[in-house]
């Protein structure tokens, strides 16, 4: 078995045991909705830690697909009559064509370029929900109707606790796969040189796109069950501090690491609810945290205990 | 056979010509150095070859094909293989995945296998494996496979280069500077890994500045100087012609190099 076989059965395993287990310690539906909303958030930066932490590649408007998926889930029962799964998946699929079609003139840009022009895509996608009021109801938000299949209405935050997991657990298995693969080892070649990369044959740009579309999908299909799990969407989903939220939590998770954006994302999702207990200082608590995870787990939590436990074992 | 062709290359960087007309062929199964004095344009020259430069005239036949003006994705499909003078490892990945990612051409790359992680796949991941391992071994690397790459020493990183550049299975190898900054030791080693490249039937392309190396392991010789050919030919024809050693040492070292 090779060392990247063992870590993907460690990194599954572990999530499956932990999705079992939460339930047990923490049995309230507010706990299971706070955890619920923990695997939605793992997913959209699952995605992200393909595209940033793989790849290299960064994106600020990340917001902006996870819009289009909540959207689509909301907008095609109320404005189409469809049913809320399919509208779902009619917008990931929406994110994915997007992603290609914006993808391939934005990503020939690096650093810092890439970083605004992203930001841009994310603040055009809020700038479009917030403004077509007769379509997205505007600031305002919109409802989306229960999930329905056949004939049995999915409610109780226990289903949608298991639901959400269960995609969870699929999307980190896709993940890990990527990542295990040629076109994984493609995308983390040219994160440290595009040169060496194209010589060795790797088409560079066919890549980046590649990555770019699979996040864009990672993030939608995580905005679609937000919709689903709310059932309601505010332009709130698709604002610049959602981009940002995502972006921190594979930072602080280890970037290049994807049991990080999953701690990362639980990090930030469940820090907040237990910092309600400051009331008003709770921001200030929340970014003070954040400041000293990156400055004493400075590769994110991740890949620092990891070589902080690597460490002590040596000695 | 020649494997490799360039014919009038020329470049200019804001008006410098870093290159003029500059011609040349390698052999399969031949090394052909390319010397010269600091900014004669040889790093210029493997540059528009392996495409990473646009020559502003000239062009370049890979196996009789010409292939000017192609990106180095599609050169390296077409079997042309290089190192880099400054090394350009993937220091976040081990060493063995820097060579695997060599064989990133020869792995067939169905995205959505891959995603699922078929049995397809995970059969691809062991072969490259192998062969990865194989290569290791040839370049004295196996026991660090599973190093991180950012733990090798300069000279391995060298060789490490060179075994990813071998994944590839390539008719041309480019080598840049393949012995800079190595020890006598590991030149020896680079010196066997070369002649048993040409041996096996591979165009071996190599810029060097260690002479002693050049004349031991090259068929021919190509000096440059300033962007043109001074020179072409055996080792000790080279090495013999005054105009190279003037190019090399300048009149007053020729001068010297006669009372020698």
């Amino acid at each position: 078995m090779t060392p990247a076989t063992r870590s993907k059965i460690a990194l599954l395993g572990t999530l499956a045991v932990l999705l079992l287990v939460v339930p047990l310690l923490f049995p309230s539906a507010f706990h299971l909705r706070v955890a619920a909303l923990v695997w939605i958030n793992a997913i959209a930066a699952l995605g992200l830690a393909l595209l940033m932490g793989l790849a290299g590649q960064v994106s600020l408007g990340h917001a902006g697909f996870l819009a289009i998926g909540a959207y689509a889930t909301a907008l095609g029962p109320r404005h189409l009559g469809l049913d809320p799964l399919l509208s779902m998946l009619a917008g990931v699929f929406a994110a994915g064509i997007l992603a290609f079609l914006v993808g391939r003139p934005i990503l020939r840009l690096k650093g810092h370029y890439l970083a605004v022009a992203t930001l841009g895509l994310g603040i055009l996608v809020h700038l479009v929900v917030v403004s077509e009021v007769a379509i997205t109801g505007g600031p305002d938000g919109i409802q989306v109707p229960r999930l329905v299949l056949f004939g049995w209405r999915v409610v109780g935050p226990e289903i949608w606790y298991a639901i959400t997991g269960v995609v969870l657990l699929l999307a980190t298995w896709i993940a890990l796969n990527l990542e295990d693969s040629s076109t994984g080892r493609a995308l983390r070649a040219l994160h440290d040189s595009e040169i060496a990369a194209a010589v060795a044959g790797i088409d560079v740009a066919r890549h980046k796109l590649l990555v770019f579309v699979v996040a864009a999908v990672y993030a939608a299909l995580a905005g679609g069950l937000l919709a689903l799990l709310n059932r309601f969407v505010t332009p709130d989903v698709a604002s610049f501090l959602r981009s940002i939220e995502l972006v921190t939590m594979v930072v602080i998770g280890g970037m290049g690491s994807i049991a990080g954006a999953i701690v990362g994302a639980a990090l930030l999702t469940v820090l907040p609810q237990l910092l309600t207990f400051f009331h008003d200082y709770e921001h200030a608590v929340l970014g003070l945290a954040i400041v000293l995870f990156m400055v004493f787990l400075r590769q994110g939590i991740v890949p620092g205990l990891a070589g902080l436990f690597a460490r002590g074992r040596r000695a | 056979m020649s494997r490799l062709r360039g014919e009038g290359l020329s470049i200019a960087f804001g008006g410098v010509r870093a290159l003029d007309g500059v011609s040349f062929s390698a052999n399969a199964g031949e090394v052909l150095a390319i010397i010269g004095p600091n900014g004669a344009g040889k790093t210029t020259l493997f540059n528009i070859v392996s495409g990473l430069y646009r020559a502003q005239a000239g062009r370049v036949f890979l196996d009789g094909r010409d292939v000017t003006g192609l990106p180095p994705h599609a050169l390296a499909a077409l079997g042309l293989a290089r190192t880099f003078q400054n090394l350009q490892i993937f220091f976040r990945m081990s060493v063995l995945e820097n060579v695997m990612v060599g064989r990133h051409l020869k792995e067939r790359r169905r995205l959505f296998a891959e995603l699922l992680g078929l049995p397809s796949v995970l059969r691809e991941n062991r072969e490259s494996r192998r062969r990865a391992l194989a290569l290791l071994a040839f370049v004295g690397l196996a026991d660090r496979a599973e190093d991180p790459a950012q733990s090798l020493p300069y000279g391995a990183l060298k060789r490490l280069e060179i075994a990813r550049a071998l994944a590839s299975e390539p008719k041309v190898l480019m080598l840049d500077e393949p012995a800079a900054g190595c020890n006598p030791v590991e030149t020896e080693e680079i010196d066997r890994l070369v002649l048993a490249l040409a041996r096996a039937g591979i165009a071996v392309v190599l810029v060097e500045h260690d002479m002693k190396l050049v004349m031991r392991i090259s068929d021919r010789v190509l000096v440059l100087d300033r962007g043109r050919v001074l020179a072409e030919g055996r080792p000790q024809e080279v090495r013999a012609d005054p105009r190279v050693i003037e190019a090399y040492l300048g009149r007053h070292g020729l001068q010297t190099a006669h009372a020698a």
